[in-house]
């Protein structure tokens, strides 16, 4: 196809899906003014139901959970599918990879990297564990738990990622919290009889331990996310840490590595 | 709509063209990052401080780490 058929196309489309755009936004409610009744009904029988005062997290873990239940597959099967591509691509190149040091990071990045890890894990958590009573929860704690992880490398890249025991922590953690996740849709179907549906002592409204279910929930994906986004940057950072290893250290690294993988 | 909300709208839109605007594919995440957190600036100025938690997690942490990890074995690749 030549540039100018192409160029045509594209303005063709371009022009009817501004159209479309523009009607369409001509039709919608004034801004703030969402006149759906789900939040209204949902903010009426939520304090009452499930004990809980943060909307988001009771419509997220229970109203809708099982649409949850299907996202943190989703996550579970991405991260599953990166890592095993990855792993993939190492066995096919085999051990000859090319050693040399990588420069070590600057002073600063050092320390600010290095002071900020511990604080960033408190801080997710607190996001985790608190995700029933302030925004927050289980998927944004997790992905800050990881983000330590890339502070940690950040900081100097000698992070100690046993390559065995870091690996197999994590796909343990990303295992753990997906099926911890599973068993608690699981528990409502058997229990109560719906999937996500509470059946845990509900507890005084805003006390940290409250809300049921809720609260085991955000810790179970909490600790899913982790695993998952901490596992992919480590699969790929582990690559590079491989390259930039000493002849004599990685060498000794894969032959630790290998047995417990397959 | 707020003066607040106004001006986090206004930022994203600058900012999401500067993402087009910006080839080299570095900076590119950099910037990226920086789109992403003027959007989670925007949740909050709607009151949705859940999805703007979530979109600082996404936008300014996976997604730059991400698209930087992937160039890094890109470059390993060609070498």
């Amino acid at each position: 196809m030549s540039r100018q058929v192409r160029c045509g196309l594209a303005l063709v489309a371009l022009a009817a899906l501004g159209a479309t755009l523009v009607v369409a936004v001509g039709g919608l409610e004034p801004f703030g003014h969402y006149p759906g009744p789900y939040g209204d009904v949902l903010a009426k029988v939520v304090p009452g139901e499930r004990h809980e005062g943060q909307l988001v997290a009771a419509t997220v873990l229970d109203y809708r959970g099982f649409d949850t239940l299907g996202e943190e597959l989703i996550l579970f099967t991405a991260a599953c599918g990166c890592v095993a591509l990855l792993r993939l691509r190492r066995r096919e190149r085999g051990s000859d990879l090319p050693a040399h040091e990588r420069p070590l990071p600057s002073f600063a990045a050092r320390a600010v990297g290095g002071a900020l890890v511990g604080p960033v894990l408190v801080l997710a958590a607190y996001v985790v564990i608190h995700g029933h009573l302030t925004p927050g929860g289980g998927f944004s704690g997790g992905v800050i738990g990881a983000g330590a992880l890339v502070l940690a490398y950040a900081a100097g890249q000698r992070v100690r990622l046993r390559r065995v025991g870091s690996i197999a922590m994590l796909e343990t953690a990303e295992a753990i919290g997906a099926g911890g996740f599973a068993a608690l849709a699981l528990g409502g179907l058997l229990a109560v009889g719906a999937t996500m549906q509470n059946f845990l002592p509900l507890g005084t409204s805003g006390m940290l331990l409250s809300a049921g279910t809720i609260p085991v929930g955000n810790l179970a994906i909490g600790i899913e996310v982790a695993g998952a986004v901490a596992l992919i940057v480590a699969e790929f950072l582990e690559q590079a840490l491989l390259e930039e290893r000493p002849e004599a250290d990685h060498s000794s690294q894969d032959a630790g590595l290998d047995a417990p993988r397959r | 709509m707020t003066a607040l909300q106004a001006t986090c709208l206004i930022a994203v839109a600058a900012i999401g063209t500067l993402v087009v605007l910006t080839r080299d594919p570095l900076r590119q995440a950099a910037v990226a990052g920086i789109f992403g957190l003027a959007l989670s600036a925007l949740f909050l100025s709607v009151q949705a401080p859940d999805v703007a938690l979530s979109q600082i997690a996404i936008g300014a942490i996976v997604v730059p780490v991400l698209v930087l990890l992937a160039m890094a074995k890109i470059r390993e690749h060609d070498q």
